[in-house]
């Protein structure tokens, strides 16, 4: 697949009316990606909205309910690619009460694009999308400073912004991004795949330029291995009948066979024997190998326990501290319990206090009780079982959790631990 | 010995996400159309527990009006991978009176398969069904999650989903509740064409340009036989044609192609300017047409 393409993930955040899903539109129709019959329908449904220009936000939002009302209420996924790369964009809304969509998109994605509409500037909105995207750790920002063509394509108005927008990132504790800015006009194509005539004061890349060059290894940041548990597989047959391959996903660094080990909860030690990939075997994996380990001594090891390396063995505790998303109408409150779901482990967790809620316009924090959907806080927990976690910092796959309630089973919060 | 492996991220995720479906359920089945995205789920499962074999079976929901050549292929595989298949029929379905034959010029039983999906997951309790789905097929499917809590009726709830973090997959669910799950949610229709040509997977012969008897309305090639309603004006016309998507007769239009291998369909794939989904009959019925149906239990 794709052999020679690499895969960049991106969460786009913009508030309604930013033209985001105009500007994903555009992407998608300058790079060819949008078949005849999709333009035909864009091209239909424009029409007889009497519109005179064709409207790309049509190629993205989704579900009758929001085309009813013409925003996007939900996490949608979008692809597209060039000869050198494969996209994936997480276009999540921009309106207040949907923090949770972006922090969902924001999850999965290495880049983020902030919209700013260059009529209004720096709002309070944009504070929320890069406050989100630094909780996020997200290491590659580009701030998009739409509907150029509104203001004249006026320089001024663009230095005022990224002006401003320097001053918010000022206040932020997180200093590892790259924050890059690119004024564009999505519905007329200015520096999104075509350098824009209009701004010949801009010289750096268009949109699409710039994303193409990004490399996914520069992307995520270098830490230690994990190996958490997923499935014993145990083939029972004669040609395999001593077969227990410890199969899973790697996080964080390589593994490789003769590696020296240690397992987790027990603490045993062992070595690796070999490292298989379908019927491979293979002499090393590098961080995200969806392989299966044997190991050369026999060891009691189940689904959620967790492989590493001797020379770098995780913190193995019962408390911790972590920032809480709410995802949920569901509230977090002290004393509540819930089933805490740490990559593929489970174990039980109760809210033992929550310190304090996180203003996500950057003026710090308050007191609080509970956290509501969409709100960010910092909550300490109980847990019936130690897990085997770095913070989110040193690495997000086992620096991160979910919550689970026990009504409904809903996933309500996510958490990075600190 | 190979060196170092560099993981494909798509195949990892993909495999990561069929071990999920093993591990937290306890009755997982993998729904097998003999299409090349459920053709390619399979290799998948292959991968994720070789050399152990693949622990659930597959499911297929026979309309009656498949290619036979689809049929041959999916005996095949079955055979050669020694997998368990199910089998269930929409004629049964028809017989016992739970659904009503469609009539007329276009009619199909398309939508009426997931009366029989519905009643098999009652039969064989199943928990999880595993689908070949894809986000990039159609605007609704782009919200789908990868796992995706159906009720006791089978309904999507889009409103209603449970987010999904990371990659952290919650399958809790209970006793009624199923979940359908979707590994290749990321993959696009030319990710799953260059796929099978890379790893050189066998698929039905009616994805490669044959002679076939069709004849043409609303500008799409519908195949000429007596399971698909002809008006007698309608010309029967012998052409070169393939499929790019596998589905029942009554709902899969052909394409003109001279394409005979695979690396004439990628090739084919990357120029191409209309949609897969632009030759299914079934989502040009209205433009919400894939949304209605997915809030009712189809796939």
């Amino acid at each position: 697949m794709s052999e020679n393409r690499k895969l960049i993930k991106i969460a786009t955040a913009g508030s309604v009316d930013d033209g985001k899903s105009t500007l994903i539109g555009r992407l998608l129709y300058d790079t060819k990606s949008l078949t005849t019959d999709k333009i035909e329908a864009i091209e239909r449904s424009s029409k007889q909205r009497g519109y005179d220009y064709l409207d790309f936000s049509l190629a993205t939002d989704g579900l009758v309910a929001e085309r009813e009302q013409g925003i996007t209420i939900d996490v949608a996924h979008i692809y597209f690619n060039t000869d050198k790369t494969n996209f994936i964009v997480a276009d999540t809304p921009g309106h207040v009460e949907y923090t949770r969509n972006m922090v969902t998109g924001a999850s999965t994605s290495q880049v983020a694009i902030i919209l700013i509409d260059a009529r209004k500037g720096v709002i309070e909105q944009t504070y929320r999308h890069f406050f989100i995207s630094n909780l996020l750790r997200i290491s590659h920002v580009v701030v998009a400073v739409n509907k150029m063509d509104l203001v004249n394509y006026d320089e001024e108005v663009y230095l005022k912004i990224k002006a401003d927008f320097d001053a918010l990132v000022a206040k932020s504790d997180f200093t590892e991004d790259q924050i890059t800015f690119i004024p564009v006009s999505a519905l007329k194509g200015e520096n999104i795949a075509r350098k824009s005539e209009e701004m010949p004061w801009y010289v750096g890349n268009t949109l699409l330029d710039h994303l193409e060059v990004l490399e996914p290894a520069d992307l995520e940041p270098s830490s230690v291995a994990r190996f958490p548990v997923q499935y014993v597989i145990r083939p029972k047959t004669e040609a395999w009948h001593d077969f227990r391959g410890f199969s899973g996903m790697l996080y964080g660094g390589n593994l490789k066979v003769g590696d020296e080990v240690t397992l987790l909860p027990s603490m045993n030690t062992s070595t690796i024997k070999s490292i298989h990939y379908f019927d491979q075997e293979i002499q090393e994996a590098a961080p995200g190998s969806s392989i299966a380990i044997t190991l050369d001594t026999e060891v009691d090891l189940s689904r959620g326990d967790m492989l590493v390396k001797s020379s770098s063995v995780p913190r193995s505790e019962k408390q911790l501290t972590a920032t809480i998303c709410q995802v949920n109408s569901k509230p977090l409150k002290v004393g509540g319990k819930y089933i805490l779901q740490h990559g593929v482990n489970r174990v039980l967790a109760k809210v033992d206090q929550i310190e304090s809620r996180i203003h996500t316009d950057f003026t710090g924090t308050e007191t609080a009780d509970q956290l509501k959907l969409n709100d960010i806080g910092r909550v300490h927990f109980r847990l019936s079982k130690p897990i085997h976690f770095d913070t989110y910092k040193e690495n997000k796959a086992n620096g991160s959790f979910i919550l689970i309630e026990e009504g409904e089973y809903d996933t309500v919060s996510v958490g990075f631990i600190e | 010995m190979n060196n170092l492996l560099i993981p494909n991220p798509k195949e990892a995720e993909s495999i990561h996400i069929i071990r999920e479906v093993a591990a937290q359920f306890e009755r997982p089945v993998l729904l097998f159309s003999g299409g090349k995205d459920s053709i390619t789920l399979v290799r998948l499962a292959q991968k994720a527990f070789y050399p152990a074999k693949i622990p659930f079976p597959l499911l297929h929901v026979d309309t009656g009006h498949n290619f036979p050549e689809t049929i041959a292929f999916r005996d095949k595989l079955v055979e050669e991978l020694g997998l368990e298949l199910i089998v269930r029929n929409v004629q049964d379905s028809i017989d016992q009176g739970k659904v009503r034959e469609e009539r007329g010029r276009y009619s199909s039983r398309n939508s009426l398969q997931t009366t029989t999906l519905l009643d098999a997951i009652e039969e064989f309790k199943f928990d999880a069904c595993i689908g070949g789905a894809r986000r990039d097929e159609e605007k609704a499917r782009a919200k789908e999650r990868v796992f995706s809590v159906r009720d006791d009726f089978g309904q999507w709830d889009e409103k209603n989903q449970r987010p999904e973090l990371f990659d952290m997959l919650n399958g809790k669910i209970h006793n009624g509740q199923n979940v359908r799950c979707f590994p290749i949610s990321n993959w696009t229709e030319l990710d799953v064409w260059e796929y099978i040509k890379t790893e050189d997977i066998e698929i039905p012969s009616i994805y490669f340009a044959h002679e076939r008897e069709v004849f043409l309305r609303d500008g799409m090639i519908w195949t000429a036989n007596e399971h698909v309603f002809r008006e007698a004006h309608e010309e029967v016309l012998v052409k070169m044609v393939r499929f790019r998507t596998v589905g029942d007769m009554t709902c899969t239009a052909a394409v003109f192609s001279e394409a005979v291998s695979l690396e004439d369909v990628v090739g084919e794939i990357r120029d191409s300017s209309i949609s897969e989904r632009g030759a299914r009959i079934d989502d040009k019925r209205s433009e919400a047409a894939m949304e209605k149906r997915k809030k009712v239990g189809y796939f």
